[in-house]
């Protein structure tokens, strides 16, 4: 931009310029001449300063993000790793927190979340076949997407008022590991429909026409040829569904799990707790002892969360390997 | 099979072609039911808000709800004002915007422009960590991490304060921007680019003045959804800012946001049909109002404005 700009003037100078250079010899060329060069290397130094300086600001931010993080899991770790033990993986709740144990809300975590999986799997998947596979591109299909995508920006505490609502009060279910399971499933479904339609697209188009020259019908096509190599794209999208149900507490407040569970639950219908509420219990109260019961419980979930995130990474690259 | 007769064949063809027709419209129809579950939520969600609120609404009218300065549901002296429960949710994530939206555009800035393909593919993963760890850790981390620092520099800060809450709050949301922001800018043609080397520009002017303008669309929309996840997030407020419905703007004062008077309210034995029930419903309304226009917001300026390249 100022290339062009410094040359035009040079251009129109001669005429007027040589005039007094060769009356005098003393006078200096025209200023553009001389004061553009130096002018222009000062605004580059300028120019290249400004941008170290951004390139330097840009990796600080990045890396604020990356240092919280680690304070986050140090902190943790230090306040909660002196109460993990065998009895505190393996105990009830008490009011002393010494003999305070996190056994209820892992076992109501687990159930939690197989019963979720179960309940979501099979839908969200049906609705990425139905959406990629058989839906006409019509209004239809765009209602069903556009209502997916606003699904999963609800915030997780208004489909806990559904399932209070729905689950708990209409369906009678009260405040049982079914409600929150269901109320969950309906939480992480988008997530799987999306990760589901992304894994159906990837499939190549000649396949199916491969199976349907052999005369399969659209069913058999999907369920011999299409799904087998959509599934590793389907369950790792399912797994990180699951692993950001694992970590929902504000749902479950709603629907009605419970802060102290002084039992192992054993059906779908039982009361129940998980992990997150437990510690949602212990940060709450005031005594240090409680502070630390929730950051060992925290340490608990997190090492669930990298298990299922872990699963998920390897499933993902066994399946980039294949192609 | 070989010796089997061709009629033979053609006859036992005919009712296996006929059952797997008929398989065909029992799982298309399947395929629909399960599509129909996630319309049927979102029914099920506005109707079961519009249902109890409009029980609420019988009571309180909607002007008074609206702009009442007192929200005291729970005293004998009961007020239902939801401009405190309102204030607190956004002065809170305007206080997550103020941390998230710098550092997360410049960290879709870096990790776009700057980071050396090796660095981006450590970088990128280990941000997205951020948001999944579960809110319930990050109260944990805002209550006694967070706010004993800010407390050390402002003595006077309450225990539950809306500042611990907004600067963790804002971490956690780091990654919606960056990530979000950063589709938005590799999106950019190289073509782009190398048209503002060849006139002379800079990295940082590139990347500032040609980049930057042309993934607009992709990046405000990830300002809007950020900023819709702070005001519904939970469990980070309801743990760290308190349960005090204040109306004021001083971070440093505890604040009930409308998610956590929901949280800190449906954990006690809420008797159905009471009012202390319908209110959660109410304000539920209000704040799956203010998101839904948030996230519709979002997806229209990504369709509006989206640059069409080639």
């Amino acid at each position: 931009m100022i290339r062009p700009r410094a040359g035009q003037p040079l251009q129109g100078v001669p005429p007027v310029s040589p005039a007094p250079a060769v009356g005098g010899g003393g006078p200096e060329p025209h200023p553009a001449v001389q004061r553009d060069p130096s002018r222009f290397s000062a605004r580059l130094r300028r120019r290249s300063a400004a941008g170290v300086v951004f390139h330097v600001v840009c990796l600080l931010s990045t890396l604020v993000g990356v240092v919280v993080l680690v304070v986050l899991l140090v902190d943790v770790v230090a306040t909660g790793g002196g109460r993990l033990s065998w009895e505190f993986l393996n105990g009830f709740p008490s009011r002393f927190a010494a003999r305070a144990g996190l056994k209820p809300a892992i076992v109501g975590s687990i159930w939690t979340l197989a019963l979720t999986g179960i309940i979501a799997f099979p839908l969200g998947v049906g609705t990425a076949v139905w959406l990629e596979e058989y839906a006409p591109a019509s209004r239809l299909k765009t209602i069903v997407e556009t209502n997916i995508s606003n699904l999963a920006g609800v915030p997780s505490i208004v489909y806990g008022m559904l399932g209070l609502a729905v689950f708990v009060r209409y369906l009678a279910l009260g405040r049982s590991i079914l409600a929150g399971a269901l109320t969950l499933a309906l939480l992480v479904l988008p997530v799987i429909i999306i990760a589901s339609q992304e894994a159906i697209k990837a499939v190549p188009g000649s396949i199916r026409l491969g199976a349907y020259a052999l005369g399969a019908t659209k069913w058999e096509v999907i369920r011999h040829h299409v799904f087998p190599l959509a599934l590793p794209g389907i369950l790792t999208g399912t797994i990180l569904a699951l692993s950001r149900a694992i970590g929902e507490a504000a749902p479950l407040i709603v629907v009605g799990a419970l802060a102290f569970v002084p039992f192992v639950p054993t059906s779908p219908t039982d009361p129940f707790t998980v992990i997150p509420i437990q510690i949602y219990n212990w940060v709450s109260r005031p005594q240090a002892e409680f502070q630390e019961l929730a950051a060992a419980a925290s340490i608990v979930l997190l090492v669930l969360l990298l298990s299922l995130n872990a699963a998920a990474i390897l499933l993902r690259n066994r399946y980039s390997r294949r192609n | 099979m070989a010796t089997e007769a061709a009629p033979a064949r053609a006859a036992r063809l005919v009712p296996d072609l006929r059952r797997r027709h008929r398989n065909e419209r029992i799982i298309g129809g399947v395929l629909v039911l399960c599509s129909a579950v996630s319309i049927l939520t979102t029914v099920g969600i506005v109707a079961v808000l519009l249902y109890e609120s409009a029980a609420f609404f019988r009571h309180v009218p909607v002007l008074e709800f609206l702009t009442g300065r007192k929200w005291t549901p729970m005293f004998i002296d009961q007020s239902f004002g939801v401009l405190p429960l309102l204030t607190g949710s956004l002065l809170i994530a305007a206080g997550a915007a103020l941390v998230a939206l710098p550092l997360g555009l410049a960290a879709a800035i870096y990790l776009s422009e700057y980071a050396k393909e090796n660095v981006r593919r450590v970088l990128k993963p280990v941000l997205e960590i951020l948001a999944g760890i579960p809110t319930v850790v990050y109260g944990f981390f805002a209550l006694t991490f967070v706010t004993p620092i800010i407390r050390t520099i402002w003595p006077q800060t309450d225990v539950y304060n809306a500042l611990s809450a907004s600067i963790v709050m804002g971490i956690m949301i780091i990654p919606m921007v960056s990530s979000l922001s950063e589709d938005a800018m590799s999106a950019v043609p190289r073509s782009l680019r190398e048209g503002a080397y060849a006139l002379g520009a800079t990295k940082f002017e590139v990347a500032t003045r040609t980049v930057l303008p042309a993934a607009l669309s992709g990046v405000i929309a990830s300002f809007i959804l950020a900023v819709s996840r702070a005001i519904g997030e939970t469990m980070i407020v309801t743990i760290a800012a308190g349960g005090q419905a204040n109306l004021t703007l001083n971070p440093l004062r505890s604040v009930q946001t409308m998610t956590a008077y929901i949280a800190q309210t449906a954990t006690g034995e809420l008797a159905h049909g009471s009012i202390e029930y319908q209110t959660i419903f109410a304000v539920g309304l209000t704040l799956f109002g203010i998101t839904l226009i948030m996230n519709i917001i979002s997806i229209a300026v990504l369709r509006r404005f989206r640059e069409v390249y080639e």
